[in-house]
């Protein structure tokens, strides 16, 4: 049976506008002609480089990118056009977001009352539950963001999720500093939530964590989605896998023996290679 | 903690000496150093023999050698002695003090008249950023920046008091009337114009700091996650915004306190109001040393108090100094 589609994005494309020293106005294209689509009921992790545009995608889906930015394509959330509008309406109620950084809590508020938020008093239980949960001490809620271990404020910012109970979670990043016990506990945590007929948007750079949980993982290149592959397909020899970036990086991980293809002319590793939508080769135009 | 705090008390308390005995020492060279003669700009027309002058110039002590007259001020001040004005035939101590209390009425009002409304457009034109109520409220407060104080007192005379007729032309109190009998409604009638002239002047200022400092709040990353939690305009300016703006416009407001007295001598010369500001261009123009020395004493000890009664809030409030020992628990 065919899963009911949750978030469709179709095209995307963001781009900065700003001015160049001469005053001119420059274009600077970030993610373009991206598609992703999320079912419910199941974790699309997305891996790629720093600065291939994850949390951009993320951002543009919640509607919080910065004044300059432009966007263009359309997206569905539960077979409607999601627009901005209807984003507005919709986050924090139906979606869920988790930002990056600990720079996406206010300073000058208690975390405890920040991951409350404007839910109310219901959620007041919730986020003493969500403490308990994610191993936080109840006076956590009462420390100042700068008062927070690395670890600790990423635990606080899953909790924010945690009390808003939403249809659908975009998690950028949510693992790094974590306790390698607590990180996998998180991640169940969204199988859980998953499983539960959710959808899940998992942003991060450790496809192998991504893999022990996640159904399907979009594979990010320069704003672009290079390949959308079934987790099943990283298993094994890694030949299910389409692309030649996606491939390259199967060979990399650890238990492939961290891989690297190297180019028989220059011999520069396929990590500086360039990549397009058919494949990559390296820049010493051989191969 | 305890010796951080003692370090702060002793240090603060060194600033304080040596601002006071800079401040004190300057002025005092240069009353000393002015062209004009004390004894000349006491006396005015009066013509008295050279031994007169000598006497009343040794009665000031004037024919003892500058560092030795300004040790003696110093040394009298500390046992709360600051001489007589030779201008108002008073002890400087009970000239500073009624001035100050016209000046206080003055610069209290234009005060929280400059920091409330300050605060309020800076808000409005934060949150509608590059709309028309911004707009307006930008212009409004570029023109006033640029506007000097005796110019906008000059213009607030013109219509309010000559063409209007709604307020009295100067004075902090009716001409020839008693002091005691003077009533409220006689005082607040006489401050309205200079307080609002004081604090036009102040306004611009904190209304352009605060619009800034929302601004940068309201696309900060933690504004940014709030949006995307649900929260509305209205819940982000309360929630975030204020509580983010409140530490930057609370250091402006007491730091504004040394601008303020600056224009207050300004504003007090164009609305001939009898404050502290008009009374030291009198001490000035009269050469009168003790009065000008006590009201830069008085000034600079004013100033400071605002300054460390900005740091001493600031450490109140921001969580990140108050709890700066706090524990990761
Ligand atoms: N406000 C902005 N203005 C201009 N360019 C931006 C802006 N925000 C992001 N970018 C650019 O967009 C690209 C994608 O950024 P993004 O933050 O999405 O990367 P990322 O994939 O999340 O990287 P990381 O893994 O390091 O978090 C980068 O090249 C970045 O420089
Ligand atoms: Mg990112």
């Amino acid at each position: 049976m065919e899963k009911e589609i949750l978030l469709d994005v179709q095209h995307l494309s963001v781009g900065f506008e700003s001015y160049n020293a001469k005053v001119e106005k420059v274009f600077f294209n970030a993610i373009s002609d991206l598609n992703l689509t999320v079912h419910k009921g199941e974790i699309v992790a997305i891996v790629g480089s720093s600065g291939s545009g994850k949390s951009l995608l993320a951002h543009a889906v919640m509607n919080i990118l910065p004044d300059n930015a432009r966007t263009g394509g359309t997206m569905f959330y539960k077979g409607e056009l999601l627009t901005p509008e209807r984003m507005n309406r919709l986050r924090g109620h139906e979606i869920a977001f988790i930002p990056q950084s600990v720079a996406f809590l206010d300073p000058l508020m208690q975390v405890g009352e920040q991951v409350v938020g404007t839910l109310g008093e219901k959620a007041r239980t919730l986020q003493q539950k969500a403490f308990e949960h994610f191993g936080l001490k109840q006076s956590v809620a009462k420390l100042y963001p700068f008062q927070l271990s690395g670890g600790m404020a990423r635990r606080v910012l899953l909790s924010t999720s945690y009390v808003a109970e939403t249809e659908m979670i975009i998690a950028d990043e949510p693992t790094p500093g974590l306790d390698l016990k607590i990180a996998i506990e998180a991640l169940k945590d969204f199988r859980i939530q998953a499983d539960q007929g959710k959808g899940v948007i998992l942003i991060t750079h450790d496809i192998d964590l991504a893999l022990h949980v996640a159904d399907k993982i979009a594979i990010f290149y320069d704003g672009r989605v290079v390949e959308t592959a079934d987790t099943q397909t990283f298993r094994g020899d890694g030949q299910g896998l389409k692309h030649p970036y996606s491939r390259a990086l199967f060979h990399a991980l650890p238990q492939n023996g961290f891989n690297l293809q190297r180019c028989p002319k220059c011999g520069a590793t396929c990590a500086t290679w360039n990549v397009d939508e058919k494949g990559m080769r390296c820049g010493c135009g051989n191969s | 903690m305890k010796k951080g705090l003692l370090k702060y008390l002793f240090s603060t308390v060194a600033r304080m000496l040596v601002l006071l005995v800079a401040v004190t020492l300057m002025s005092f060279l240069l009353v000393h150093n002015a062209p004009m003669d004390p004894v000349d700009a006491f006396l005015g027309e009066i013509v008295v023999s050279e031994e007169q002058r000598a006497k009343i110039a040794e009665h000031w002590g004037l024919d003892k050698s500058p560092a030795e007259q300004y040790v003696i001020w110093v040394k009298n001040t500390l046992h709360g002695d600051m001489g007589e004005s030779r201008t108002y035939h008073e002890p400087v101590t009970k000239v500073l003090g009624e001035r100050f209390r016209a000046s206080l009425l003055l610069m209290g009002t234009a005060w929280i008249l400059s920091g409330v409304l300050g605060l309020l457009l800076g808000i409005v034109a934060g949150v509608y950023k590059d709309r028309w109520p911004d707009r307006i409220i930008k212009t409004f407060s570029l023109i006033l920046a640029s506007t000097p104080v005796f110019w906008i007192g000059l213009l607030v005379l013109v219509v309010f008091a000559v063409e209007l007729q709604w307020f009295p032309l100067g004075l902090a109190v009716p001409i020839g009337k008693v002091e005691s009998e003077v009533t409220w409604m006689e005082r607040l009638h006489h401050l309205v114009l200079p307080a609002l002239t004081l604090s036009i002047t102040g306004v611009a200022n904190i209304i352009l700091h605060t619009r800034q400092k929302l601004i940068d709040v309201m696309e900060s990353e933690y504004v940014l996650f709030a949006r995307a939690r649900g929260e509305t305009l209205k819940q982000l300016v309360m929630r975030h915004g204020l509580r983010n703006i409140a530490l930057p416009a609370i250091t402006l407001q007491f730091a504004s306190i040394s601008e303020l007295f600056g224009g207050s001598v300004l504003a007090e010369r164009v609305f001939s109001y009898p404050g502290l500001g008009s009374t030291a261009v009198v001490a000035g123009m009269q050469a009168d040393a003790p009065l000008l020395l006590g009201i830069a004493l008085f000034s600079a000890l004013f100033v400071f108090a605002g300054n460390l009664t900005a740091n001493i809030l600031y450490g109140i409030i921001d969580p990140q100094i108050r709890e700066g020992g706090g524990s990761n628990g």
